[in-house]
């Protein structure tokens, strides 16, 4: 049973009968082991006994809730715009970062692996001398990147379903967010035909189809998703144009109502269920339901 | 007319014709009620089907109980009504809105916007030592969940778990991801009791184990 500041209960820094401070802390704090809290409640004066205690609990968490819910759902599809393509940016500039620093460190240090998890590792590194402390520098700042990269990442996971519901369950938090960033946002997402969103992010491919050089894309960023990829090559056009269509019914239930809706869900699941069924029909000694022959 | 099975607080009361499993509590999404007794419906609820099927969930009303994947409410609110204090921690922001009209009214029902999959978000808010934790999340890796959530459960507590397949792997037979769900919680917990909740929920598996 830890005092640590890091592993402290939440109402550990909150003056009584200050909720905008207990939701703080019951939103950004964190622990990695429970205590019992009731108990150390009593104890360091924040509640008279347990009763008193639970009280104070239920007041601060539905507040600290009400309050994360509003500023979850104040979230626009705008907002999830900047951050997952900030979020690539900090992924393709700390990876060419990190290799710069690595290829450096390369001639200065032993042992010295390549990329992010190389720059890592040379950020720790104590330096001797000034170009040392440039390639040291330059490492961590990398790795920084990296991080910024990860709380991006992070964001979009918690914004992307209050700002889509459907579309961040269907397609996942990050793959939404790309949707929803190539077509510029939720409400144009949501006056696609179904055939544009399967070809989202394949520009360069369809307009050589429309100038009759190349063969029409099967599939653009919806490539990423688990029933795309997953799915045998023979049967990928199928399996592209089921999650399109349903995807872009996820993004008009999201644009014109916000409401969950189950059924669209199911139906995706049952077409693919068909769809990968094929691969069974067709006798394939390994079941081909991963398509691992790409 | 109190079962020995079912937990204090959970009774079966005659709803007009039919007789139900119900709960002492305000009415949360217009279920039909008896005087102050609200129905709970096996079919809208993952635990309501286990204490249907006379799982041996080790509940006998008055425990404190987390609760992972609290949606809107719709069950939680039960278990607050016959268990004690309760933490509920849904993700998503939707239902959470609706969870707090639930927890308005049951002063021992705490709603945490935070994500199952990270414990550390909310142990500092969660106690330890819980006698039990209801688990019903639709996201894949949900033995993983039930394992990290270890943390929280006391020795001789229970994990009450609805393992949904779809949420796994949709073309995997739900029997093959059932058994790499059980062989998962192996390693930190005993499984007690496994079995389908076909006639309530299609594809699901109940499960009550206890830590090792």
């Amino acid at each position: 049973m830890t005092t640590d500041e890091s592993d402290a209960g939440w109402f550990a820094s909150v003056p009584p009968d200050d909720p905008d401070a207990a939701r703080d802390a019951i939103e950004r704090g964190s622990a990695e082991s429970p205590a019992n809290w009731p108990r150390l409640a009593v104890e360091t004066g924040f509640a008279d006994d347990a009763d008193d205690y639970y009280d104070r609990l239920h007041e601060a968490s539905l507040h600290a809730t009400r309050e994360a819910v509003a500023e979850r759902e104040r979230a626009d599809d705008q907002q999830l715009i900047h951050a997952v393509r900030a979020m690539d940016d900090c992924e393709r500039v700390a990876n060419e970062l990190a290799e710069r620093a690595t290829e450096w460190a390369g001639s200065r240090f032993d042992d010295v692996d390549p990329g992010i998890a190389g720059a890592r590792d040379l950020a720790e590194r104590e330096p001797s001398g000034d170009l040392d402390g440039r390639v040291v520098s330059l490492s961590a700042r990398a790795a920084a990147l990296a991080d910024e990269r990860d709380a991006l990442a992070a964001t979009i996971d918690r914004i992307a379903p209050a700002v889509a519901p459907n579309l961040a369950d269907m397609a996942g938090p990050e793959l939404a967010a790309r949707l929803i960033a190539l077509a510029g946002g939720l409400e144009p997402l949501a006056k696609k035909p179904s055939g544009t969103v399967q070809v989202l992010g394949a520009e360069d491919a369809l307009f050589a189809h429309l100038s009759g050089r190349a063969p029409s894309p099967k599939h653009g960023i919806i490539y990423t998703h688990e029933f795309v990829r997953g799915t045998r090559p023979e049967d990928r056009g199928s399996a592209a144009r089921a999650l399109a269509g349903k995807l872009a019914l996820a993004a008009r239930a999201d644009h014109y109502s916000g409401e969950y809706r189950e059924v669209l869900h199911e139906d995706l699941r049952e077409r693919m269920a068909t769809i990968r069924a094929r691969a069974d029909a067709d006798g394939d000694a390994d079941d081909g339901s991963e398509g691992d022959d790409a | 007319m109190p079962d020995p099975a079912l937990p204090d607080g959970v009774e079966r009361r005659e709803f007009g014709v039919e007789t139900r499993l119900a709960t002492r509590g305000s009415p949360v999404y217009g279920e039909p009620t008896a005087g102050e007794w609200r129905a709970w419906d096996p079919e809208r609820s993952k635990l309501g089907g286990m204490l249907e099927l006379e799982f041996d969930t080790g509940l006998s009303g008055g425990e404190t109980v987390l609760y992972l994947g609290a949606a809107a409410g719709t069950t939680v609110g039960h278990v607050a009504d016959f268990a004690g204090p309760t933490y509920a921690v849904e993700f998503a922001p939707r239902p959470t809105r609706d969870l707090l009209d639930v927890a308005e009214s049951r002063d021992r029902l705490f709603p945490l916007l935070k994500d199952a999959r990270k414990p550390e978000t909310y142990a500092h808010v969660v106690e330890n030592d819980v006698d039990a934790i209801v688990q019903d999340v639709a996201t894949r890796g949900q033995a993983a969940v039930a394992t990290r959530n270890a943390r929280f459960l006391a020795d001789d507590g229970r994990l009450l778990l609805a393992v949904k397949a779809r949420s796994e792997d949709v073309t995997a037979e739900p029997d093959d991801v059932f058994a790499d769900v059980l062989a998962e919680l192996e390693g930190t917990y005993e499984v007690l009791e496994a079995e389908r909740l076909d006639r309530f929920h299609e594809d699901h598996l109940g499960i009550v184990a206890t830590p090792r």
